[in-house]
């Protein structure tokens, strides 16, 4: 991989993307279908924020012929990545992008949740703000519906804006039957067996009561409660009782 | 100066390399020194040892006094095997019997289960404590994942206190939650060895440290913090939750995929908001008598009288809005409530009388009241009440049966 990202001459038997998405680091980005970024109404506005973006475009599309000295090619390469980051968060919330995304999901490629209670479930990228160079990439679990830090500093250092901060939440709006359990083991693989089928009209499976099951640490000093923690998760339940609650009461209409 | 001593030194260079191939090098070499010359030159006990190893970044290093002082140790002989020699090698003292031990190794592994109990126990005495307190103000445990919690520092924490069922997690005292370490090193770093207890009553210690248990946004973030409960932690909350988004549109929580779990991060604004739950997790204000809706199994009847205008309402506002409502005046909140403590018997426990247990409960001992207690606690637990009720009236029974029998 190094040679190649030194080696600029023409020589690649990949395509830039395949090189991008080999190289280290770049483990939660997912591949672009060429024709996507070949239709150029998806890449409306992208020409304000990258600069060089004709270059940077020919230098993803491998259409870059042309010879220019390390320095200038070295700022494309970032020019052409960034590019290439943009076109990735339009891209992941298409239906073909979610799907692709859904393989990695699968693969747990984002990595698993670090809680505890979660049991190893599988974590997806998201971004805190939409617009570049404001904060590094997350990871969104579906089972505690929280945001982590990536655990390596390698992938702590990817724009979150590249993700968007809408993916995961489209992704799970989908593909419903994705959604994680509250409990017991995640079943990615099964990809929701066990569970009533709920494809497309999002009738049958109901996460109205999800949340009573789900599991949560109490702490303890030999054995008792500690009173002001004991005393917020009490407040913490009974809001949850709440919405369940309020929850069901929208079903039932 | 045998060759017995010798081996425990040796398989301890080999431990050290195998860990780290490069850097200890030299560490199993100052020991060599040592019990060749056994001169005062050498520093590196066996405790000091074993806590600069990879992966026990975690432990402290316990007073040799604390384990030299057999009470500390009670009940642990049962639970180590080879328990002299394991003695004899934390504490660095010369092995007097040589010919009983049949492998070192095994003796290195009982020495290691007997530093970790010991070291369970010693991290809650109050050396011990200043000693990790040490370690976590330089953040050697690390800080917690999630996002919001903004890298605050975490503790090492066991699931349970019996060896070989768990490895260490970590918790963070500002979500309230257990977390995997991030590296694979501390997988073999077994639970007991820090307890369940540690991080909790670390943080009943160092109030300092421990964030409140509210959060208001509109704090000014430079002003000193002031926890009006003094039991409490006094530290500043990360209170923030994750809004899910799509298009920058909160998702509706009637969305099968909409949020669910915003209620385990969330925080009061103040303190007093807490007080609006009782000790069974129910709201204040809303009618006892969840037993007979969770009996009757009828579901029907309360969600009819729930009104569609302000479930409408909610369905915007809910979330960020519930502080500011009113406690809920509805008969189905104790549904959720009763499903969560079934326990309750009906009518044994007045609804008052939980109302007046929990501030007097908050205001004594912070640590354990009767209210929080899910251990034996007759007075707290109706079911168990009951369950004595009917006992003093078999008793009765028996009582008159046998002043019936002294009469005939």
């Amino acid at each position: 991989m190094d040679e190649l990202s030194t080696g600029s001459d023409s020589a690649y038997s990949n395509s830039w993307i395949s090189w991008f998405l080999s190289s280290k680091g770049n483990e939660y980005f997912c591949e672009i279908d060429d024709d996507y970024i070949l239709d150029r109404f998806n890449l409306t506005g992208l020409n304000t924020e990258v600069q060089n973006y004709s270059q940077a475009y020919d230098l993803i599309t491998d259409n870059f012929d042309e010879e220019f000295p390390e320095e200038v090619r070295a700022s494309l390469e970032v020019q052409a990545r960034f590019l290439y980051g943009l076109i990735h968060a339009r891209w992941i919330i298409t239906s073909r992008g979610l799907a692709k995304m859904l393989e990695k999901y699968k693969k747990a490629d984002f990595g698993r949740c670090p809680r505890v209670l979660c049991q190893q479930q599988p974590l997806l990228p998201v971004g805190l703000t939409d617009v570049p160079y404001e904060k590094s990439v997350k990871l969104y679990c579906g089972r505690c519906e929280d945001l982590y830090s990536p655990k390596s500093s390698r992938h702590g250092s990817i724009d979150g804006a590249y993700f968007g901060t809408s993916f995961p939440h489209m992704l799970f709006l989908v593909y419903p039957h994705m959604i994680p359990p509250k409990v017991g083991p995640p079943d990615v693989a099964g990809a929701g067996r066990g569970r009533p089928e709920a494809e497309g009209v999002g009738e049958g499976v109901s996460t109205a009561g999800a949340a009573i099951k789900a599991e949560r640490y109490h702490p303890r000093i030999f054995g008792f409660q500690v009173n002001e923690i004991a005393k917020l998760q009490r407040w913490q339940e009974a809001h949850r009782d709440r919405q369940v609650l309020h929850l069901e009461a929208l079903e039932q209409e | 100066m045998s060759r017995a001593h010798n081996l425990p030194s040796s398989s301890r260079a080999a431990a050290a390399q195998m860990t780290t191939p490069v850097d200890d090098h030299d560490v199993p070499h100052e020991y060599d020194d040592r019990s060749s010359e056994n001169s005062e030159q050498s520093s590196l006990t066996w405790i000091a040892w074993f806590c600069s190893i990879p992966g026990h970044e975690y432990f402290c290093e316990v007073a040799e006094e604390f384990i030299e002082d057999d009470f500390n140790l009670t009940g642990l002989n049962s639970m180590v095997p080879f328990w002299k020699e394991a003695m004899e090698m934390v504490l660095d003292v010369e092995p007097e019997d040589t010919l009983k031990i049949p492998d070192v190794s095994i003796v290195e592994q009982s020495a290691e289960v007997l530093y970790g109990l010991v070291h369970q126990r010693y991290i809650l005495t109050r050396a011990g404590l200043q000693a990790m307190a040490e370690k976590y103000e330089n953040g050697q445990f690390g800080a917690c994942p999630r996002v919001y919690c903004q890298s605050c520092p975490v503790l090492p924490c066991g699931r349970t206190d019996v060896p070989g069922i768990e490895t260490v997690k970590l918790y963070c005292p500002n979500c309230h939650d257990l977390y995997t370490p991030p590296s694979s090193r501390y997988q073999s770093v077994d639970g007991a060895f820090f307890g369940t207890t540690f991080p909790h009553l670390f943080f009943q210690t160092y109030r300092e440290l421990a964030p409140a248990s509210y959060y208001n946004p509109l704090d000014p973030p430079d002003q000193t913090f002031v926890n009006p409960n003094p039991h409490g932690g006094q530290k500043r909350a990360s209170g923030d939750v994750y809004v899910p988004k799509i298009y920058g549109f909160r998702v509706s929580e009637r969305a099968k995929s909409g949020p669910r779990m915003r209620w385990l991060r969330l925080r009061p604004t103040n303190p007093d908001e807490l007080d609006q739950v009782d000790w069974r997790g129910r709201w204040i204000g809303s009618d006892d008598g969840y037993e007979e809706d969770e009996e009757d199994g009828d579901n029907a009847a309360p969600m009819e009288d729930f009104d569609p205008d302000a479930g409408e309402d909610d369905d915007e506002e809910s979330e960020e809005e519930e502080e500011d409502d009113a406690p809920p005046v509805n008969e189905p909140m104790d549904h959720g409530g009763g499903r969560r403590r079934a326990v309750a018997a009906p009518g044994v426990v007045e609804p008052t009388a939980a109302r007046d247990a929990s501030p007097s409960a908050s205001s004594s001992s912070a640590v354990h009241t009767p209210a929080d207690t899910h251990v034996p606690s007759p007075i707290s637990r109706p079911g168990a009440k009951m369950a004595y009720a009917q006992d003093v009236g078999a008793l009765a029974d028996a009582t008159a049966r046998f002043v019936r029998v002294g009469v005939a």
